[in-house]
């Protein structure tokens, strides 16, 4: 089940670590790495249903 | 009626220093009456320390600045004896609430747990809480305690003699010279002190300006702190509301990197921009409108030789997260004890050099903080803006992203991790109280625990006898015992049933213990104020 539950060990740090990885980065690559993030990602994830919870989420937002 | 920061409430008076042969020379002398050089001199001279403080003015700060005060620098407050005058006068409040465009998208309690003598916060204007410090500058005066605030006294060339610091001081009546045994410089982010000893203060400049205004109105907003990010009332931006005494509201806009300053300070400029923020129809009148930009930057150390550094003058943040205020009175906090002992000659030098690396450390938790949550504030570029946006949208209906949610991380304590002060430390006893941590307040069977403490070095037993004064190197550490209640159990017991806690005078918590071992606690002791290698 997609947990929607705040869960990250370090919240501020997490954020902090996201923004510093585009910084200097053009638009386009911008893009390119939040793609190859959410890739990762979601491999990580692997389970069909939880990527399906989680995309329909992103999507009506 | 003229307004508190209009009177001079310490006009200059010629001094005897300035007829002086040879030069007069002081135990320790404080550069600056703001917030920071007050509670610095109110803290020594309560302790016995004889202190001069030297400012260029004669009245308190103008507009109200600094306004939020958090509960561990009031619990310092209370300590220096002028704490509940500004809770009584202060507007409490413990609730942020964090609006995106037109919604509600997050809010947040600050003290959800009871049991604490002071509130999570309160708004007090700068101007205020420097009154009341001076008043109990004066009931120290009155009562003898060696204590001068001298008004127009601008201190304008420095030198470290290296067992003593030489000042010319400008007055109106011409300039003339002292000599202090230690300077304190709490003269602010711009520091002339800093800059005639020529030491560096490096960080991160942020480009967007704000737009601070104080506005008098009869309003039914809470006391709360209200933040928009991107509200339809200054779109792309941000601001925020808060409650200050006497019906005094501030308003915080983000006005964007490439301003007219000129333009943005005209009356009808900011009434355009309050009316589209409070309505067409209310009634305000403006006390203080400033613009500002800040930065994030602090000295390398904050201790150089005879001159110690303390608030704005040694770190500068951002305003969001009220860190600046806060942690410069909790610098005073970590030095006056120190300071006392090392002129008192029971301490080395050395454990001067403890202040620089725990309120470095301070800053360095603050800096921190402020950086992210200006930069979430601020987003830098379109990704940034992009998860910006992205967290702020998913707040509303997800929990997961309300932390994420960035308008300030508002001042906590800061826990002395690291220090070479600690003492041992049982892993069985709760983490919120290890050593180099403030102790937590508790409701105790005789009273609040804070009330109890500080000043010197206490041993506090917790359903453990220990004794009621320990003498070590020429210092009385007093005993202090008390029966379990569930605050202490709480907070200092865990699931154990006793402890032992050293308590520094600071009331920060030194090292802790299961039982008492007196052989234990000298050497802990010893190790708190001894000689610091590091």
């Amino acid at each position: 089940m997609l947990n929607l539950k705040p869960n990250f060990d370090d919240t501020d740090g997490f954020y902090d670590r996201l923004i510093s990885a585009h910084e200097g980065l053009t638009d386009a690559q911008s893009e390119a790495l939040n793609a190859r993030l959410i890739l990762i990602l979601a491999n990580h994830i692997g389970n069909q249903d939880v990527l399906d919870a989680a995309l329909d989420i992103a999507a009506q937002s | 009626m003229s307004k508190i920061f209009d009177t001079p409430l310490y006009p200059y008076q010629r001094s005897e220093d300035q007829d002086a042969s040879p030069t007069a020379r002081h135990k320790v002398i404080v550069i600056g009456a703001g917030p920071i050089g007050l509670a610095a001199a109110i803290d020594l001279a309560q302790q016995g320390v004889p202190v001069v403080v030297l400012d260029d003015n004669d009245r308190v700060s103008f507009g109200s600045r600094a306004i939020c005060f958090a509960k561990r620098p009031l619990e310092i407050l209370d300590r220096l004896g002028c704490g509940a005058p500004m809770v009584e006068k202060g507007v409490l409040w413990d609730t942020g609430r964090v609006f995106f465009d037109q919604d509600e998208a997050y809010s947040f309690n600050l003290q959800p747990e009871t049991g604490h003598k002071n509130p999570a916060f309160i708004n007090l204007q700068q101007y205020t809480f420097e009154e009341k410090l001076i008043e109990r500058l004066r009931a120290l005066e009155a009562a003898g305690a060696p204590i001068e605030l001298r008004g127009k006294n601008k201190v304008t060339a420095l030198a470290d003699n290296g067992d003593h610091v030489r000042l010319e001081v400008d007055t109106p009546e011409g300039s003339y010279l002292l000599e202090a045994d230690w300077l304190i410089a709490c003269d602010g982010a711009n520091s002339p002190t800093r800059r005639m000893l020529g030491h560096d203060f490096k960080g991160r400049v942020f480009e967007d300006n704000f737009l601070i205004a104080d506005v008098v109105m009869q309003a039914d907003f809470p006391a709360e702190r209200w933040f928009w990010f991107d509200p339809p009332f200054n779109r792309g931006q941000s601001a925020l509301l808060h409650k200050q005494p006497d019906n005094v509201w501030r308003i915080d806009f983000q006005i964007g990197q490439d301003i007219d300053r000129e333009a943005e300070l005209k009356p009808e400029n900011i009434h355009r921009r309050l009316r589209a923020m409070l309505g067409e129809e209310a009634e305000f009148e403006l006390e203080w409108v400033s613009i500002y930009t800040f930065q994030c930057r602090r000295m390398e150390k904050f201790r150089y030789g005879r001159a110690l550094f303390a608030g704005d003058a040694a770190h500068q943040v951002s305003p969001f997260g009220a860190r600046g205020a806060n942690s410069g009175l909790q610098d005073v906090d970590n030095l006056a004890w120190k300071l006392k002992l090392v002129i008192e000659g029971k301490a080395p030098e050395t454990l001067l050099d403890s202040y620089s690396d725990e309120r470095v450390h301070g800053a360095e938790e603050n800096i921190l903080n402020s950086t992210r949550s200006t930069d979430f504030i601020t987003p830098k570029s379109r990704a940034s803006r992009a998860f910006r946006d992205g967290v702020l949208t998913l707040a509303r209906n997800h929990e997961f992203a309300r932390p994420l949610v960035n308008s300030g991380r508002l001042s906590v304590p800061c826990t002395y991790d690291g220090s070479r002060l600690n003492g041992p430390d049982m892993a069985q006893l709760p983490a919120g109280t290890r050593p180099g941590a403030p102790l937590k307040d508790a409701d105790t069977k005789a009273g609040w625990l804070l009330d109890q403490l500080g000043n010197r070095f206490q041993l506090l037993g917790i359903n453990i006898e220990v004794p009621a004064t320990l003498e070590v190197e020429g210092i009385t550490i007093e005993g202090l015992n008390l029966p379990i209640t569930p605050d202490l159990k709480a907070r200092y017991l865990g699931d154990t049933g006793a402890a032992v806690y050293l308590v520094r005078p600071d009331q920060h918590v030194s090292a802790r213990w299961l039982a008492y071992d007196e052989a234990a606690v000298k050497a802990a002791f010893n190790h708190a104020i001894g000689p610091t290698t590091p």
